[in-house]
């Protein structure tokens, strides 16, 4: 009988502990904490089973208040929400297990911010409501803010300031391009959207062509997408160290959104809005490839390397999302897995590596001894090989699938040259950082003290890249699937329409047949609707 | 003049406005221009449901049961949310703006004047 209901449980089971938290937070932090890791961890084992669920192929659709579609809010979970939930569970264990160690005592409410925060992506995962999607990048983007500031310092107070202001900006440009999308169709809800989208013509298209790309620009400001990534090296790096880890998954979010938008709502159905932002995708995505190569290059610390490599990857999703082809959005969906582990266990090493030397640059300082030195060392050595998209680790598969569906569209020369251009000088670059980090140090510092073993943060993300590589075949066969199911909106929207308020358990003055009447209605106005 | 020009004016002008101060370099004006964008922004969702005269967003057994005698509750109800969301953030921006300050002194939107070299604690 609680089945259906497991699908809101990742939205209420964080907001929940949240406010619980808050409570013990002054009291009990311990316990805070500890409830805080709980709620992690009973999360990520209702996304694994909503994992399951969703595989088996149908789209699920769950009406929040029993309201009918579309009138009420409705979430849905179908492979591409799911697989996102279970990522950022995994990226929030790995980001708790780390804050845990001392990060979450460095200020007050970490624990309920945390929660928060991920109530926010995981309802933007599950959301199938247009307007619902702003609401919860609200939710995720306030408690963002309050995560950046965790730990205060001069630093990050600019950084704050910059990040809170770029992303209001965002969320007004969000509010113009939806309420435009609302005026032009009458409705919120991306299962009709993508029904009547496709039924406008002449001036109403073309206003939907601009409130469509205005929305991808959105998208890309939180997906940092050149000319729009600028916020994020300088709060990444300033942030703190958990923290960051956490924000791994903020760039996806965006990710998944245009992910969304561009396969259901500006799809194949789409009419005249069909594929409205193909052209302009794939060339921004070669420019923030390019860019956060060379930002990689001239970063000083290990944290803002880590942030350019964050873009980079953010780019390469693009790349290949921006192709649009089935074989582009598995390269895609396959290459967000390992990609976005990697930084999030590159983020806890760099912030382990820091407190090992006690300095945070990467020039050449004290040198790590002992046993801490190899194991950091190879800590080091997955994640930059990985990194930099080199054989024989996942995120070099992801590149050649990507590369390979590229071949069939007209980027495949450009494609090739500043993907591979961009490993090179990200593989230069972190063989350099990784030269001063283990080897040109200075061994004046007499027994630098052996005080910051690896920890089970960087255990996990480590292990957990070796896993994609390892079951790298199973990940692409569900890539494959998720990328088939997302290109077919035919069977989303039949899905969502399909689905039917449970019998009310008091009809008071006949709401249900109110309701019935209005669908009714509602649906003989949409010629193209599916029933 | 007809009300939809009226109501465009308000919203170019308050975009404009915000715009123009979103781009100067003190916290203070940045913070007043995102406030303007945001009322700007809410006209517009507001506008959204098309401008009417005399009719309510709420069923109230008086109007004919017919869909012309009312206002689109919508908007209105996209539009609380939004103002809510913004009065929020805005009001978050202005505790970071008045921290930073306090921590600075200065109200440069970098958080130190352009000439004076910057101090960061790790």
């Amino acid at each position: 009988m609680m089945a259906p209901h497991l699908v809101i449980v990742p939205i209420v089971l964080p907001l929940l502990t949240g406010a619980l938290c808050l409570l013990l937070a002054r009291r009990r932090p311990a316990l805070a904490n500890h409830l805080s890791l709980g709620a992690t961890l009973a999360v990520l084992a209702v996304n694994v089973v909503l994992f399951v669920r969703a595989d088996e192929g149908a789209t699920e659709a769950y009406l929040v208040s029993n309201w009918d579609v579309p009138f009420g809010i409705v979430l849905a979970l179908d492979r591409l929400s799911a697989l996102f939930l279970v990522l950022t569970s995994v990226v929030a264990l790995i980001a708790l297990l780390h804050a845990r160690r001392g990060d979450a005592a460095r200020g007050p409410h970490f624990d309920t911010l945390f929660q928060l925060q991920l109530m926010g992506v995981y309802g933007a995962f599950l959301t199938g409501d247009l307007f619902n999607l702003f609401v919860f990048f609200e939710v995720l983007l306030a408690a963002s803010y309050g995560l950046v500031l965790h730990g205060a310092g001069r630093r990050r107070l600019r950084a704050s300031f910059h990040y809170v202001t770029f992303n209001l900006v965002g969320s007004a440009l969000f509010l113009i391009a939806v309420s435009a999308l609302y005026a032009l169709t009458g409705t919120l809800n991306m299962a009709d959207l993508s029904a009547r989208i496709g039924l406008l013509t002449d001036t109403s298209a073309v206003l939907a062509q601009a409130a469509a790309l205005l929305l991808i620009v959105v998208f890309l400001v939180k997906g940092a997408a050149f000319p729009l990534y600028f916020w994020l090296p300088e709060t990444y790096g300033a942030a703190t160290a958990s923290v960051a880890t956490l924000f791994a998954i903020m760039t996806k979010v965006g990710i998944y959104a245009i992910a969304r938008v561009t396969t259901l709502i500006f799809g194949s159905d789409g009419g005249s809005l069909a594929h409205v932002a193909a052209p302009y995708l794939p060339i921004l995505a070669l420019i923030t490839i390019a860019v956060a190569a060379l930002g990689t290059l001239a970063a000083t610390n290990l944290a803002s390397l880590v942030a350019y490599l964050v873009v980079g990857s953010a780019g390469m999703l693009l790349f290949s999302l921006g192709l649009g082809t089935t074989a582009a959005i598995t390269a895609a969906l396959f290459y967000a897995v390992p990609s976005t582990l990697l930084v999030a266990a590159f983020f806890v090493l760099g912030d382990r590596l820091k407190a090992a030397r006690g300095a945070d640059t990467l020039a050449p300082g004290a040198l790590i001894t002992g046993r801490n030195k190899t194991r950091l060392g190879l800590a080091y050595l997955v994640l930059a090989i990985a990194a930099a998209g080199m054989p024989p680790l996942s995120p070099f598969f992801g590149k050649t699938m990507a590369l390979g569906a590229a071949l069939e569209t007209p980027w495949g020369a450009v494609g090739f040259a500043v993907v591979l251009g961009a490993s090179l000088l990200v593989m230069i670059a972190l063989v350099r950082a990784g030269t001063s980090l283990f080897w040109a140090g200075s061994t004046r510092t007499e027994g630098t003290p052996d005080i910051a073993p690896p920890g089970a943060a960087l255990a996990v993300g480590v292990l957990l890249v070796l896993a994609t590589t390892v079951f790298a075949g199973p990940l692409e066969g569900f890539a494959a699937r998720t990328a088939r199911q997302v290109t077919n909106p035919g069977e989303y929207r039949a899905a969502i329409f399909a689905t039917r308020p449970a019998p009310p358990l008091l009809d008071i003055r006949g709401a249900s047949t109110l309701s019935n009447e209005a669908r009714a209605v509602w649906l003989r106005l949409s010629p193209e609707a599916p029933r | 003049m007809s009300l939809e020009l009226l109501v465009t004016i308000a919203i170019g002008t308050l975009c404009g406005t915000g715009v123009f101060l979103l781009l100067r370099t003190r916290t203070f004006d940045v913070i007043l221009g995102l406030t303007l964008l945001s009322y700007a922004v809410n006209l517009f969702i507001f506008a959204m449901g098309k401008l009417t005269i005399g009719k309510a967003p709420l069923v109230d057994g008086r109007r004919p049961a017919d869909l012309t005698a009312y206002a689109d509750p919508l908007p209105q109800a996209l539009v609380l949310t939004a103002i809510v969301i913004s009065f929020a953030m805005t009001a978050l921006l202005l505790v970071i703006a008045f921290r930073a300050r306090g921590e600075t002194g200065s109200d440069h939107v970098d958080a130190n004047e352009p000439d004076v070299p910057r101090q960061d604690d790790a």
